[in-house]
């Protein structure tokens, strides 16, 4: 259960307890144990192929049953992922993979549950039972691949374009101010919040392996490349002359730092970004994943907005609150210790009963 | 002064009053009183969907009708033989209803002017003659009650709360109603309020008293015990014995009752009371929304629980998408639509039978899904019994028609022996059945019923995945090929035609054997229909009745019963959806009779209906 002292404070180790419910395998497992038999038919350059790949390679790491492995998707080119994993799989429909994957994993506490979904079916049809998943924080792992378009109904902007984007659907350019899904689902109470970059696959696997360990909700937002219809969007995370300007790391218990950048309170009681040079070392803030006022993450959010100067990549929430799966067992167990286990006979005779003849 | 004592065979009370009055609980506790003592009864609770109107309102009055009698009935009752109208907007909403020569009990101390004015009446009706035709007995109720509490340590507002219960009193006296029940129930709900409790049942036994001592009552009145079928009996609503049914059919089936549900009238009950078992080893979870309840009712069926989500009319609508999913992914999944009156938000606590056809088409695609609706309160045990199956053994989801009227309305129960219910338990999958032996084909189907194999998460070998994209036969690999869809479609369709055979067919209540006409119906028109049928037959005319339990697929002689008749009379609460539906299959031009007043019908009214049909032949 939950290792929170009186004081709000996280005491116990940092995440772990996720995977504890879920029988381990046997034998050792390789990538080739995760590959389906289906045809990957994604577009060629995709960087959904990526994203396979590092998840492929991460799962056997993972040491659990693979039969005791679900993804879950929704609508999209991204929801077609569990097609190509050998794990139990269920692509559903648009926007609907949280709600699925809940009913799913609240009731198979056995189950490592995975949503694959993207930024119009997480946010635009599904952003409902994506908010609701995170403030009830059933224990889930919710991959939100972020291209900032749509794909696969062939190009209209979506709730994570920039303002002023010229698609199919908005000629003159989109009007509606996108979404940060980072702070959606900060705003939203997640327990575990993280972003990571397709391309970056050793970033990404560790990621991977953190959301995986948290027991609760965790989203992770992947930077992912339409190569046919948003091209180069995440370009300058990737870009070997400024990247390592641009990203700022965010690990926890270090100062949160680029090459030539980093982050410091900033006079008006926000956070800002200086010229790391500018900076005395003991200024720098120092990031603190589990903290449980989210009041710095959120700050740490919205450091990238407007104009991707500088974004924030790694864990930028990470803490311990009762699984509503856990919860949820626990009631039914208490329940039973209360009255002892349901007898139909008894149930259908309580209440004012009469006898005739 | 020793009153008279006459005997009836059956009466019809309605207890009629401000939404704070307290009239459903005085309607329950009367019910409990009537089931002890061994009447047959049926009951109808009509209230707004406001939880409390404008006091003195006519939006705001709740009424709770019981029909009770020495032998076995079928309804609630047409109209009321005693009201007991609580307030002048109860009495102005009610009288239209009232036959001549009925008792009115009238709470004479809420007539002021100005709840007179509220209503509309210029002067009182009590003193200007206009209720000349009724035996209108007079009771200052509010003030009898306050008189008789003083000196309990409660205050005059808790003292004049209690005036139903005073009413409680009198009409158990009337009817010569056990009360020591009432007395137990009062202690229990005031356990934490002892002087609310004793304040409640001093009320009530003032109220008794009252009834032996006044001269407004000069006659009380007995009704027998009613010869039912031996046997344990309790009194039970239709939302009630739904949820029941649902928990019997996760025991009878050794799997898991996950509800996914977000509340809505008049379904909500069956939420609230499966909420109450959780010692059954139940889920429930009141998800953000209509379609996330259904969906993680799917995906709990996706993982080995028997799913179940339940609504009203504007939820399936809502839902329509999922259960498309179940329909394309063969999943078990109950889908319980409570109707109401629509369209839209309509009269949420009235009655209707208006989403058959949506339960029939209302989702893209050709995604046929079976149909059951219950007929009668208790029967909703049943029902729901029998969905279970149908979804377990066909992988399917099921839609299971309840409304208003059967929901809210209850009935004695005889209860059913626990060890003769169905066993509904299903064998998972666990081992590869493709013909290598190693292979797992999700959707190879059973010859018999086509339904494909249930392989849940966790069992080793038979990774799989499943989804909304058409699949191919067998493999269940996505597939675009033309002729795999037309097959594919097909299959499902054959899958749920299939069950006709695996139902009972229709059975035919006829005496004689020589009606020329037939009255059939669906859901909860049963008992209006067949109390019509019996006034009917009562005066020599010859009429058959049917009744249609499982509505998709028809049971297996419905053509042939349809033909066999002459005439063939279909009242609904709808504008002929069944009708439609029975025309374009069979071919057989069904006499319709459609009134959709948010109201049952009335036997008298459908006895008028058949005789008209017989008359014309």
């Amino acid at each position: 259960m939950s290792d929170i002292a009186t004081n709000g404070h996280i005491t116990g180790p940092v995440g772990g307890t996720g995977l504890a419910l879920i029988p381990r395998a046997t034998e050792k497992q390789t990538l080739k144990d995760f590959k389906s038999d289906q045809e990957v038919r994604w577009c060629p350059g995709c960087g959904d192929y990526a994203i396979l790949s590092a998840v492929q390679g991460f799962l056997p790491e993972l040491g659990l049953k693979r039969e005791n492995i679900v993804f879950v998707s929704g609508i999209g080119c991204s929801s077609r992922f569990p097609y190509y994993l050998n794990t139990y799989g269920f692509h559903s429909i648009h926007g609907r993979a949280p709600a699925i994957a809940t009913g799913l994993a609240a009731s198979r506490p056995d189950l490592s549950v995975w949503v694959i979904t993207g930024d119009g079916d997480a946010l635009s049809i599904g952003g409902n039972h994506l908010i609701h998943a995170l403030r009830r924080n059933v224990n889930l792992n919710i991959l939100l691949f972020n291209n900032r378009i749509y794909g696969l109904t062939k190009g209209q902007y979506s709730p994570t374009s920039e303002v002023g984007k010229i698609t199919k659907s908005t000629p003159m350019g989109s009007l509606d101010k996108p979404f940060n899904p980072i702070s959606l689902a900060l705003g939203a109470e997640a327990s575990f919040v993280a972003r990571t970059l397709d391309s970056d696959r050793k970033h990404l696997t560790s990621v991977l392996r953190e959301a995986a360990a948290h027991r609760g909700t965790s989203l992770v937002e992947i930077y992912q490349n339409c190569n046919i219809f948003n091209d180069n969007a995440f370009e300058a995370l990737k870009d070997p002359e400024v990247r390592d300007d641009i990203t700022l790391r965010l690990e926890h218990g270090q100062p949160i730092v680029s090459a030539s950048k980093a982050v410091r309170r900033a006079p008006n009681g926000g956070i800002e970004v200086v010229d790391r040079a500018e900076v005395p070392e003991g200024e720098i803030l120092v990031h603190d994943a589990r903290n449980p006022d989210p009041s710095l993450a959120f700050a740490l959010s919205r450091l990238d907005e407007p104009a991707f100067d500088h974004v924030p990549i790694g864990v930028f929430r990470s803490v311990d609150r009762p699984a509503y799966d856990t919860r949820m067992a626990e009631q039914l167990d208490e329940a039973v210790a209360e009255r002892g286990p349901g007898q139909l006979s008894d149930l259908l005779r309580g209440g004012d009963t009469w006898r005739v003849g | 002064m020793t009153k008279q004592v006459q005997q009836l065979d059956r009466v019809i009370i309605r207890f009629a009053g401000d939404s704070g009055d307290g009239m459903q609980l005085t309607g329950d506790r009367f019910t409990a009183e009537t089931a002890q003592f061994g009447n047959d009864l049926s009951t109808l609770p009509n209230f707004p969907a406001e939880i409390r109107a404008p006091a003195g309102t006519l939006p705001g009055v709740s009424s709770f009708q019981l029909h009770f009698a020495d032998h076995d009935i079928l309804t609630p009752g047409d109209a009321p033989n005693v009201l007991v109208a609580m307030n002048p907007a109860a009495l102005k909403a009610n009288l239209g209803d009232l036959p001549r020569g009925a008792d009115v009990i009238v709470n004479t101390d809420e007539f002021t002017k100005r709840n007179l004015q509220k209503v509309g009446y210029a002067e009182s009706p009590m003193e200007n003659g206009s209720l000349d035709e009724w035996r209108v007995h007079a009771v200052p109720l509010t003030s009898l009650t306050v008189k008789a509490l003083e000196g309990f340590a409660i205050s005059k507002k808790d003292a004049e709360r209690a005036k139903n219960m005073f009413a409680l009193g009198l009409l158990s006296w009337l009817y010569h109603r056990p009360t020591e029940a009432t007395v137990r129930f009062l202690e229990a709900k005031f356990a934490k309020k002892p002087d609310i409790a004793k304040a409640n049942i001093a009320a009530f036994q003032a109220g008794w008293n009252y009834g032996e001592t006044t001269e407004s009552f000069s006659v009380s009145y007995e009704v027998k015990p009613a010869k039912l079928t031996p046997g344990l009996y309790r009194n039970i609503s239709g939302n009630q014995a739904l949820a029941y049914g649902l928990i019997a059919a996760s025991v009878q089936s050794r799997l898991p009752l996950f509800l996914g549900s977000y509340p809505i009238t008049p379904a909500s009950d069956i939420l609230h009371e499966l909420s109450k078992h959780k010692r059954f080893g139940i889920r429930t979870f009141q998800a953000e929304d209509e379609i996330a309840g259904v969906g993680a009712a799917l995906g709990a069926a996706f993982g080995g629980a028997l799913g179940v989500t339940t609504t009203s009319g504007p939820g399936v609508a809502l839902k329509a998408e999922t259960v498309g999913l179940a329909v394309a992914t063969e999943l078990p999944l109950l889908v319980v639509d409570v109707q109401r009156a629509g369209p839209s938000t309509g009269m949420p606590t009235k009655t209707e039978q208006t989403d058959l056809l949506m339960a029939m088409f209302g989702r893209n695609g050709e995604s046929p899904v079976p149909i059951v609706a219950p007929a009668t309160p208790s029967d909703c045990f049943d029902a729901a019994l029998e969905s279970a199956r149908i979804a377990l053994k066909y992988r399917t989801p099921v839609m299971l028609l309840s409304d208003g009227y059967l929901a809210n309305g209850s009935e004695p129960w005889l209860l059913p022996e626990v060890d003769q219910l169905p066993d509904l338990s299903v064998d998972f999958t666990v081992e590869p059945n493709g013909d290598d032996g190693e292979t797992y084909l999700p959707f190879k189907r059973d010859p018999q019923t086509l339904a494909r194999p249930w392989a849940v998460p966790g069992t080793p070998g038979l990774e799989h995945r499943i989804g909304g994209i058409e699949k191919a036969d067998g493999t269940g690999n996505i597939s675009y090929d033309p002729n795999n869809h037309d097959r594919m479609v097909r299959l499902r369709q054959a899958k749920i035609d299939g069950i006709a055979q695996d139902i009972p067919p229709l059975a035919i209540d006829d005496p004689d054997g020589d009606a020329r006409v037939l009255v059939l119906g669906w859901g909860s028109t049963y008992g209006p229909i067949a109390a019509a049928v019996r006034r009917v037959r009562k005066s020599g005319g010859k009429v058959a009745q049917t009744h249609i339990r499982h509505l998709n697929p028809l049971p297996a002689n419905t053509g042939e019963v349809l033909r066999a008749y002459d005439k063939v009379l279909l009242p609904e609460i709808n504008l002929g959806q069944l009708a439609l539906l029975l025309r374009a299959r069979f071919l057989v031009d069904i006499i319709s009779y459609n009134r959709v007043r948010g109201l049952p019908f009335k036997a008298e009214e459908l006895a008028g209906v058949i005789q008209d049909v017989i008359d014309s032949e």
